[in-house]
């Protein structure tokens, strides 16, 4: 395993400790899994509660009067209305219409956001925001002093107001509450998550992160809390199929075609790539895939009707709750339909999948 | 971590059984399954399919990736274990139980370790 130049989280010694098997992603040194197990992990979050370090990905700030303006023209979706303490998703595009990332904003106050972008993507995003940068805006990069929890499972909420007080935790799904204190130390707490499950993503100076994980894994024990690797991670948001940057979508894939058309509001006066999008015309679509044959499939496999080629998957694996192997596939729009019967070619071996509705799961 | 002294190793990972009939059973050891993680799906041959030392003849797959699986001997499969398909699970759980295939006309085989130089083997893996 290359270990030079690797990124450790503020929490990668909690991790050792814990029996983490550790490996690189995105540039970091982060824990796969911990002794449990991905399966073991994966239904902990959909029966009780799991706890991941996410403290790999990044945060940046917009602020300043035109904050909003290059919001909205930067991003896809609309975020006018976006109220204190509310968050809301977006891809990102650039000027040919295909996605650069996808990000969410939490908004602290008029003129004050607060972005969290993904890891491997975080250097990027920086720089095409500020060469983007119009008007009385300044971008900063906070991501080496931020740290990042996900609490995600039925018990979340129990679990997290025993650090918080009540009306310090957000309620609604896609809320936040900046600057509320957790167990002694400022921190910045939403509703939501990569999961599926309902939870919390918690954000921490870097120097609090040790404390409260342990704070955390020590109060949650009671509720059978476990500490959750990057294998649960992918397996959850797949069950509950949501997309990841680099497999459904990505800089030659528009929003449109990975399935994300709520998040692009092309009655906004004006954004980077909505010319694109307008231009183009759509043939491409996201379905989801129950593997009904013997194996699993996996990503970039070959999608066929009959003999007729008409995609590729984006994401797959086995899925623990729902105890069979599910895939994403990118495939011409005209030529699949909900109910349809088709093949992948597994290595060689053509395995019988149905094409279903998405999510494959929703709690 | 756990080496039974009456079979034989590869550094691939794999042990076999020698029976008294001739006959031998292949599994994947405490190691490998420990490596492995969680094991959802197992894909392995055919009766009568004809096995080479060295080369692949089956893979198991975690939720994570795909691992291939090398014979420690050319011979013939006698027997698969069928009940794995259903229970890929039971070679995270009792590996030296969980055996793949059975076979027999064995005319040839790949480095073999004994328990004590597969153990040993096994700590320089870790060290990498």
């Amino acid at each position: 395993m290359e270990k030079e130049g690797l990124l450790k989280t503020p929490l990668y010694e909690e991790h050792v400790r814990s029996g983490g098997k550790m490996m690189p992603f995105a540039g970091w040194l982060l824990p796969v899994q911990y002794e449990a197990g991905v399966l073991a992990e994966h239904m902990a979050v959909r029966n009780k509660c799991g706890l991941f370090d996410v403290s790999h990905m990044g945060e940046i700030l917009c602020q300043g009067k035109d904050a909003l303006a290059n919001l909205n023209r930067l991003l896809t979706n609309d975020y006018t209305s976006l109220a204190d303490g509310q968050a809301r998703y977006s891809p990102m595009c650039n000027a040919q219409g295909g996605v650069i990332d996808d990000l969410i904003v939490y908004k602290a106050g008029d003129g004050d956001y607060f972005i969290v972008v993904n890891a491997a993507n975080k250097d990027k995003d920086f720089a095409w925001m500020c060469s983007q940068a119009q008007g009385d805006v300044a971008f900063s990069d906070r991501s080496a002093d931020i740290a990042q929890l996900a609490l995600q499972g039925p018990a979340a909420p129990d679990i997290i107001s025993r650090l918080v007080a009540a009306e310090s935790i957000p309620a609604a799904y896609y809320s936040c509450r900046f600057n509320v204190q957790m167990d002694g130390v400022p921190a910045m707490i939403s509703r939501t998550g990569y999961t599926g499950e309902d939870g919390f993503e918690i954000y921490l100076a870097a120097g609090d992160a040790p404390r409260i994980w342990n704070r955390l894994l020590a109060v949650g024990k009671e509720y059978g809390l476990c500490p959750c690797g990057l294998g649960a991670r992918d397996t959850l948001r797949l069950e509950a199929a949501m997309p990841l940057y680099g497999h459904e979508m990505d800089e030659e894939v528009s929003p449109l075609a990975a399935g994300l058309k709520m998040f692009v509001k092309m009655d906004k006066s004006d954004f980077i790539g909505k010319a694109a999008l307008a231009a183009g015309t759509l043939t491409e679509k996201r379905v989801g895939l129950q593997v009904t044959g013997r194996g699993i499939v996996r990503e970039q496999q070959d999608v066929y009707s009959g003999d007729r080629r008409v995609g590729r998957t984006t994401s797959g694996t086995y899925a623990p709750f729902l105890q069979q192997a599910v895939a994403m596939a990118r495939v011409q729009a005209d030529a699949v339909t909900v109910g349809d019967r088709l093949t992948v070619d597994v290595r060689g071996r053509r395995v019988a999948v149905e094409v279903v509705k998405l999510p494959f799961y929703k709690r | 971590m756990n080496f039974p002294e009456e079979l034989w190793y590869t550094k691939s990972h794999e042990w076999i059984r020698m029976q008294e009939d001739g006959s031998a059973q292949i599994g994947l050891t405490d190691y490998a399954q420990h490596e492995l993680g969680d094991l959802v799906f197992v894909n392995l041959p055919a009766v009568g399919d004809v096995l080479a030392a060295g080369k692949t003849f089956a893979d198991v797959e975690s939720v994570k990736a795909v691992s291939d699986v090398f014979s420690p001997v050319t011979a013939r499969v006698a027997a698969v274990h069928e009940e794995l398909a259903d229970a890929p699970a039971d070679i995270n759980n009792a590996p030296y139980e969980a055996w793949l295939v059975r076979v027999e006309n064995i005319t040839a085989h790949e480095e073999l370790l004994n328990a004590a130089d597969y153990e040993a083997y096994t700590k320089t893996c870790a060290a990498e």
